[in-house]
């Protein structure tokens, strides 16, 4: 599977946040996007996504047959927000992620003992803290198979420990040939991964 | 999607879920009519059925601005979006409109009987709104994802949601209304006017979620 962007130009709202990104990931890579604020790493993110339109450029996807034939439906997306119920217990969240997603790979019992949460699984989400509820969110990518992982400032929040086996998580992924596209602040541990600095568009 | 119904039926009972909030506008919409239209049971009986379907429908509108909003706050409506490749984005949001009219609008239809007591109506009277009420209803939350689905991004979309989708739902008020006088005034037909409402229901349950997912997919930022 490979992902390719030429000349990629994403906006919002009408305005150009960023043109001219191209990149091309083979299975296993890892792509780290850092910059400024507001230098459109998330827009970026989000056009891949297929959550913005392309403005400008192309984005295709090769090699992901009858299972992933767009990117939409090979990735898994962790937003700023962790996309989880504050009134269902984490494990009711995850359950329903799983299902809805469909390629199951782990249960939401294990997912949860990888990110270290086991035996709060039965707490309802909003009682975690933000730590734990990022946790709980990059357990949401262990419960489907997804080869392409987007990730928006996954580390936010994370103490030291949490970081390191996150860090352990994606280089296992890019081990079985996932890709991952990371926008980041904090370094990530993903060594040999390829690097996007993006700044402001003139 | 049978995932999806299962947890947005769950959110709405659990804390925070609204469920009961439409059901308590209802009540109090129609028990204060008596007290403003005065004692004259006869009036009452015969304006029954109508104030039952305008309070249910104002207590349809009440919660629909959180069906997809609530989503949206949270990052799931991102995901639900990316589903489409696996779940066609309308039919998510049928699914979703169908949890919310069980979660939410059902009770209504469930104490439409009761209420209709406040307003001496008669057995057959109260029988055939509850009816045209547990048909016609459905049409209203169809109608009313496109409007959620349009105000998704305004933080108090409530009042917006309201105004662009009460013109909409008039027909299915009038021939709902109509309906439930033909049970018990004679010469007024019942089952032609039902039908209509019944069709409304079946046409607005494909308009409704594709115009909605149309909205979502474009609307996204």
């Amino acid at each position: 599977m490979r992902l390719i962007a030429e000349n990629l130009g994403g906006e919002r709202g009408g305005e150009a946040v960023f043109s001219g990104i191209g990149f091309a990931l083979e299975k296993g890579q890892a792509l780290i996007v850092t910059g400024p604020n507001g230098a459109g790493k998330s827009t970026l993110l989000r056009v891949v996504a297929g959550l913005l339109p392309v403005a400008a450029g192309r984005l295709l996807i090769e090699g992901g047959h009858a299972d992933f034939p767009s990117v939409a439906s090979a990735c898994h997306y962790l937003g700023h927000q962790n996309a989880m119920k504050m009134a269902l217990s984490v494990v009711e969240n995850l359950r329903f992620w799983r299902d809805f997603a469909g390629a199951d790979f782990l249960s939401a019992e294990e997912a949860l003992e990888t990110v270290g949460l086991d035996g709060i699984g039965h707490l309802p989400f909003g009682y975690l803290s933000t730590g734990q509820r990022r946790r709980a969110a990059i357990a949401k990518l262990l419960v489907s198979r997804r080869p392409l992982w987007l990730l928006d400032e996954p580390t936010a929040g994370l103490d030291k420990a949490s970081e390191g086996r996150f860090g352990e998580l994606m280089r296992k992924h890019c081990g079985e040939g996932g890709i991952i596209i990371a926008a980041t602040h904090l370094p990530l541990g993903l060594e040999g991964a390829q690097a996007l600095v993006m700044g402001r568009v003139e | 999607m049978w995932s999806l119904f299962l947890r947005d039926i769950r959110l709405s009972i659990r804390a925070g879920g609204g469920a009961l909030t439409g059901v308590i506008f209802f009540l109090a919409v129609i028990a204060t009519i008596p007290f403003g239209v005065g004692p004259d049971l006869n009036l009452l009986a015969r304006i029954g059925p109508a104030i039952l379907w305008i309070g249910a429908l104002l207590a349809c509108l009440l919660g629909l601005d959180r069906l997809f909003q609530a989503d949206r706050e949270d990052g799931s409506l991102d995901l639900l979006v990316l589903g489409n490749d696996r779940h066609m984005l309308a039919l998510t949001v049928l699914t979703k409109c169908l949890a919310h009219w069980a979660g939410s609008v059902l009770p209504l239809v469930i104490a439409a009987p009761l209420l209709g007591l406040f307003m001496n109506m008669e057995p057959i009277g109260i029988g055939a709104t509850a009816l045209t009420l547990l048909v016609g209803t459905p049409a209203i939350t169809f109608i009313g994802a496109a409007g959620a689905a349009v105000a998704v991004a305004l933080p108090r979309g409530g009042l917006l949601i309201s105004v662009l989708v009460l013109p909409l739902t008039i027909p299915v008020l009038i021939f709902g209304v109509s309906a439930s006088y033909g049970a018990v005034a004679d010469p007024d037909p019942f089952l032609q006017p039902f039908l209509i409402l019944a069709a409304l229901t079946l046409f607005l349950a494909v308009l409704g979620p594709v115009a909605a997912a149309l909205a979502l997919r474009h609307g996204a930022d």
